[in-house]
């Protein structure tokens, strides 16, 4: 089985710990997982901000990027729902106005093997209980890509619920989108706040300590809210969570700082 | 369409003033959690919702790839029933012909059902300046119309108001108008609904015209449809000797059995009933209770254009249930004037610029009021893929490309104010589309983050940013870097085992 690590643009840049510990993850479950360098970014930012055309030398490096890997496993619900739900339509699209030149055997190849992180554990490895240890109280937002587009259901909270020494907090409106969005955090600003603030106050009168998420987009978000207001809760990518154990405690490395 | 709303700020800047409103973020977060909560249990109550979700998608999509053969169909139906056809291309024909047919019978009222349509076209203001008046009778619209206020959503146009301003509002301006409101009226509701009740039926016994739109119009009997809980549309279609429909052309189902779909997805979509209250219907003229005299407008007013587009002519499937607005996270935040159009919440912000074009700030606006979250693609009853135009729209905005206008295809520029967003965009891409670059652009981030503050006065994304949200710290080493340290590291260490 070759697996293929697509740690995506923005833990590539901000997150690498969340990226650390995919890989830390993957290895402890016996996955030998490679890093294609060859890799950028899926495209999502312009291909929902109107612009298609640039998106498409983006799906052809994803494919070739990837090409020869059985599975490409992200920790971005977001980034998997971009390539399985939009490189086929970003393809036809481009072969409806000429300018197909091998995008949709690209896309096809791209789509069936790539893998958000928690269908990847409980689809493909079949696990859900995966080890690890985390002896805080966490509060779980689901993000809307993976919710929705990619139907992750509920295998991100068993895989917490299955965290020895977590204890799993219900968020009220958990389904609610959080009003990242992508480009939207700027173009609307006053109505990505306003979502910003509720999502924020519910995840704190869960009274827990850390507000985790499969999608660092929208942690990003939430955590510049909280971090503003000196809100007494952190933000965590769930691979952090599921990649931290009793030996090896979850302790972020790269910034000194928390998030 | 109508000039009521033009002249409104951009969505941005309207919801700029929205989101500040404390009172009005409160009575549409109450409306609308209140009807989501109820139109899930009523959805749950259905084994075969997924189904009836295709059925009626399936139906629509039939319809519009066959809807010049249905439309003459429905015409043959109506006129042998004793109707007249007319057909508008846009709001002001269509309101031409309303006009006339009105002044044809010498009358100066008209009583109306609650209708899209007809905000649409701007109808009771066209009306207002030949002379005529135009009174709404659905309680809501009536409470708008007192108000001298907008609509700010399809089913409930007055959910931005509280009980106690409806108070107000019957108080101060019902008299103007007709029946005055009692003394010492409380804020009761069923104090205020009977206040209604005497004001509007003065005025349903009164006017010898009603004009109505419709839910359905079923082209193989010349069958139009009203769904609605009040019984004040019902009135409107049997007391006056004329009734006057202006549909949107999009409305045309096939059969009578087709109803069967949509009169269960309806309800249950819009006020999570399991069937609506009234059920009204209308084939042409009758000699008993009912119109003398009957007239439909079929109305295209940039239908036909949204048909053209393979990707946008999924909105013409829409039945008007609004679930969309109900589950949005915008629309609850920003309310539905933001959206300057009789259409606000998702499905406004994907057909007002189908039927308006994206021409105006506004309008070029209305496909980014979205974060693509999708909550309104599950709840469609027919299935209509909003996320999926709201980016094509976008597309149409900032590249611009082929549309229909009018019946020619035609290549519309982009909406000015996008050229720095449009070369970010694409020094961006190139930027990924090159590692080695993406991979310097990282170690220059990593090495200057000492300098990167945590909010920027500047104006710009960064700024709109900035303003209420710390910037992420940027890591010293990225994943890449991190990477390629540990593939090292590993080599050595097989170089020194052996």
């Amino acid at each position: 089985m070759r697996v293929a690590l697509f740690v995506t643009c923005v833990n590539d840049l901000l997150y690498p710990d969340t990226g650390r510990a995919v890989v830390t993850l993957l290895e402890r479950l016996g996955v030998e997982v490679d890093f294609p360098a060859a890799q950028t970014c899926c495209g999502q930012p312009q291909f929902n901000t109107g612009y298609r055309h640039e998106t498409e030398p983006l799906v052809r490096r994803y494919a070739d990027a990837f090409d020869g890997y059985d599975y490409v496993v992200t920790p971005s619900g977001s980034c998997a729902a971009m390539v399985r739900d939009n490189y086929p339509r970003i393809a036809e699209r481009a072969a409806a106005e000429g300018r197909d030149d091998g995008l949709a055997a690209a896309a096809a190849a791209a789509v069936p093997k790539t893998y958000e992180l928690t269908e990847f554990l409980v689809d493909v490895l079949e696990v859900t209980d995966v080890g690890a240890y985390f002896p805080h109280t966490v509060t779980y937002h689901p993000s809307c890509h993976g919710l929705r587009m990619l139907g992750l259901g509920e295998r991100p909270r068993k895989l917490l619920q299955a965290v020895k020494g977590l204890e799993l907090r219900e968020l009220d409106g958990a389904e609610e989108c959080c009003g990242f969005g992508g480009t939207f955090a700027v173009k609307n600003p006053d109505v990505s706040l306003a979502m910003g603030h509720d999502k924020v106050r519910h995840a704190l009168d869960t009274g827990a300590t850390i507000l985790c998420g499969a999608d660092n987009s929208c942690l990003v978000h939430l955590d510049g809210i909280l971090r503003r207001n000196h809100a007494p809760l952190h933000t965590l990518h769930l691979a952090e969570i599921l990649a931290s154990t009793e030996q090896h405690p979850y302790q972020p490395t790269t910034t000194g700082a928390t998030r | 369409m109508s000039g009521t709303y033009l002249g409104l700020p951009s969505f941005p800047d309207a919801a700029h003033t929205s989101t500040h409103d404390t009172q009005l973020r409160a009575n549409l977060t109450h409306a609308t959690h209140t009807i989501r909560t109820k139109r899930a249990t009523a959805i749950n109550e259905l084994p075969d919702w997924p189904q009836l979700r295709t059925a009626g998608a399936a139906i629509k999509d039939h319809t519009l790839h066959h809807l010049d053969h249905y439309l003459l169909q429905l015409e043959t139906a109506v006129t042998n029933a004793g109707g007249t056809v007319h057909w508008a291309t846009d709001a002001d024909e269509a309101n031409r012909i309303t006009t006339h047919i009105i002044h044809t019978t010498g009358e100066t009222e008209v009583v109306k059902v609650k209708s899209m349509a007809t905000q649409e076209t701007g109808l009771n203001e066209a009306l207002h300046t030949a002379g005529i008046h135009a009174y709404e009778t659905d309680l809501a619209e009536l409470i708008v119309q007192l108000a001298h206020d907008k609509p700010s959503h399809i089913l409930v146009p007055a959910i931005h108001k509280n009980r106690t301003e409806i108070r107000d509002i019957f108080h101060n301006e019902m008299a103007h108008w007709g029946r005055p409101a009692p003394d010492h009226l409380t804020d009761n509701p069923t104090d205020l609904a009977e206040a209604a009740r005497l004001h509007l039926r003065e005025k349903f016994l009164r006017t010898k015209i009603g004009i109505s739109g419709a839910n359905f119009m079923i082209a193989e009997t010349g069958t139009l449809v009203v769904v609605e809980s009040e019984g004040n549309g019902r009135m409107c279609l049997t007391l006056p000797d004329t009734l006057i429909s202006i549909v949107g052309i999009e409305k045309i189902i096939p059969t009578f059995q087709d109803l069967e779909v949509f009169l269960q997805t309806l309800p249950r979509s819009s006020t999570a009933e399991r069937m609506n209250p009234y059920t009204t219907m209308w084939t042409g003229t009758t000699t008993h209770d009912g119109p003398k005299n009957f007239h439909l407008i079929l109305l295209d007013n940039g239908r036909t254009d949204t048909l053209a587009d393979t990707t946008g002519r999924q909105a013409l499937r829409c039945i008007r249930c609004s679930a969309c607005l109900n589950v949005c996270p915008v629309y609850e935040r920003a309310g539905g004037h933001a959206y300057g159009s009789p259409y606000p919440g998702p499905i406004g912000a994907i057909l007002t610029p189908q039927l308006r074009g994206t021409t105006t700030p506004l309008d070029a606006s209305l496909p980014y009021a979205s974060t693509l979250c999708g909550a309104c693609y599950d709840v469609c009853p027919v299935a209509i893929n909003i996320p999926e135009i709201l980016v094509h729209l976008r597309e149409r905005v900032v590249q611009g490309g082929p549309v229909t206008v009018r019946g020619t295809r035609t290549t519309i520029k982009p909406a000015k104010g996008h050229a720095a967003e449009r070369a970010a965009m694409r020094a961006g891409r190139w930027t990924l589309d090159h590692p080695t670059a993406w991979s310097a652009t990282q170690r220059m981030a990593g090495a200057t983050r000492r300098l990167h503050p945590r909010r920027l006065p500047l104006p710009g994304p960064a700024k709109a940013w900035s303003d209420a949200r710390d910037l992420p710290e940027v890591p010293a080493q990225g994943f890449r870097a991190w990477w390629q340290q540990r593939e090292k590291d590993t080599q050595r260490g097989k170089g020194e085992q052996k």
